[in-house]
């Protein structure tokens, strides 16, 4: 059996194919920018060793939420045997003063849309 | 032979009524309130076995009234919408709206004509605890009937079972009806979709100071520990006459009128 329209359909094919693959060659050889966290200049050490709060800071967050809302308990005795008050906006902001500094770039990087500030808030964004 | 005679019975019965004297019954029958008070933790803030709180209605002038409102909003970032979807923490309701079971006839003028400060009552048997399908509203150990924004899915059938009216849904993102920033930095807003109300100020009470209301109500209103018979609710309670709002439901509201 001969297809009449072979070109055509072959073309079309084709158009799909090169359509359906845009995301992978057009950013063929470009790596998005690696995330530049703005760390703190004047304070060492955070509430847990660095390994952790970069693998694990948002576990972390969630325990301070429940332990803060459910339980009514404030106070975050850390590795060291340093107290914090468990608070988002007076703890954690108080050193990584700078959201858009620190938190979005590797939020952004990762695609992960966390949604504290929904409700939370912070002090003026820097653009 | 006899195995349980008469005497028996009496010497068990006796025994048994001895024993029960010692126990908590008989001592809240004869020192109201004193075992309680005896009990409560000590710990850094205040805490409470149950927080209550007493309106002296007639020490309210519209000023006060209106201070205790603005400071309130102020604190919590609840933005003011002037619709069926506004929200409210603690409002000012007419004495027929705010106590609508309580239809003596001839009540006092000034009092049936005066508009009352209601918000949520921290029901000791809340019913928008029972209904709520996620326990995104709890009640605490210390009786405050509160809100975990995180976890509240907005279906409100929390603000179908409060008799009170005393819980508000956020119909938009409240952000847009506040000013930006925030009125205050330290206190999150909520988000389109939960549900929201009165708290008795729980993050004040955790650095030891009293919610926002009654400091700022000149002393028209007493916040203080229900089970302890000291305190300064509890002091007006026994020499005053007061209401509670819709009482006959069975919520045992917290929230004392004196009148």
């Amino acid at each position: 059996m001969q297809i009449k329209d072979r070109p055509i359909i072959i073309a079309g094919i084709l158009i799909f194919l090169a359509i359906f693959t845009f995301p992978l060659w057009s950013a063929m050889g470009k790596a998005a920018p690696e995330p530049k966290v703005e760390l703190p200049k004047d304070v060492k050490e955070c509430v847990a060793p660095k390994d952790y709060m970069r693998t694990s800071h948002m576990q972390l967050l969630n325990e301070w939420r429940d332990s803060v809302v459910r339980d009514g308990n404030r106070i975050f005795v850390a590795f060291n045997g340093k107290q914090h008050n468990m608070s988002l906006t007076s703890e954690c902001l108080r050193c990584h003063t700078d959201k858009a500094k620190f938190c979005d770039q590797c939020h952004n990087y990762t695609g992960v849309n966390p949604f504290c500030w929904d409700c939370h808030t912070y002090p003026k964004e820097s653009k | 032979m006899m195995a349980f005679n008469r005497r028996d019975f009496l010497k068990i019965a006796g025994l048994s009524a001895a024993v029960g004297l010692g126990g908590k019954t008989a001592w809240e029958l004869l020192l109201p309130g004193q075992l309680d008070a005896a009990e409560m933790p000590a710990a850094s803030g205040l805490t409470a076995k149950r927080w209550g709180m007493a309106l002296d209605v007639k020490k309210f002038t519209p000023a006060v009234r209106q201070a205790c409102i603005a400071v309130c909003n102020q604190s919590h970032n609840v933005p003011k919408i002037d619709s069926k979807q506004g929200l409210k923490w603690i409002w000012e309701a007419g004495y027929e709206a705010a106590f609508p079971d309580l239809e003596a006839e001839y009540v006092e003028d000034e009092i049936k004509e005066m508009p009352f400060l209601v918000m949520c009552n921290h029901c000791d048997n809340p019913p928008c605890v029972r209904v709520c399908p996620t326990k995104a509203t709890f009640k605490r150990g210390d009786g405050i009937v509160m809100m975990d924004m995180h976890r509240c899915i907005g279906c409100r059938f929390c603000m179908a079972a409060c008799p009170y009216g005393s819980r508000s849904f956020n119909f938009h993102d409240p952000r847009k009806f506040l000013p930006d920033p925030a009125p205050n930095k330290d206190y999150p807003t909520r988000t389109k979709g939960v549900v929201e109300k009165c708290t008795f100020c729980t993050e004040r009470l955790a650095v030891g100071k009293l919610p926002y209301c009654v400091e700022a109500s000149q002393g028209a209103m007493l916040f203080g520990d229900m089970s302890d018979a000291g305190s300064a609710p509890r002091k007006a309670l026994r020499t005053r006459y007061a209401i509670r709002r819709n009482a006959g439901l069975g919520t045992n509201p917290q929230v004392y009128y004196l009148i």
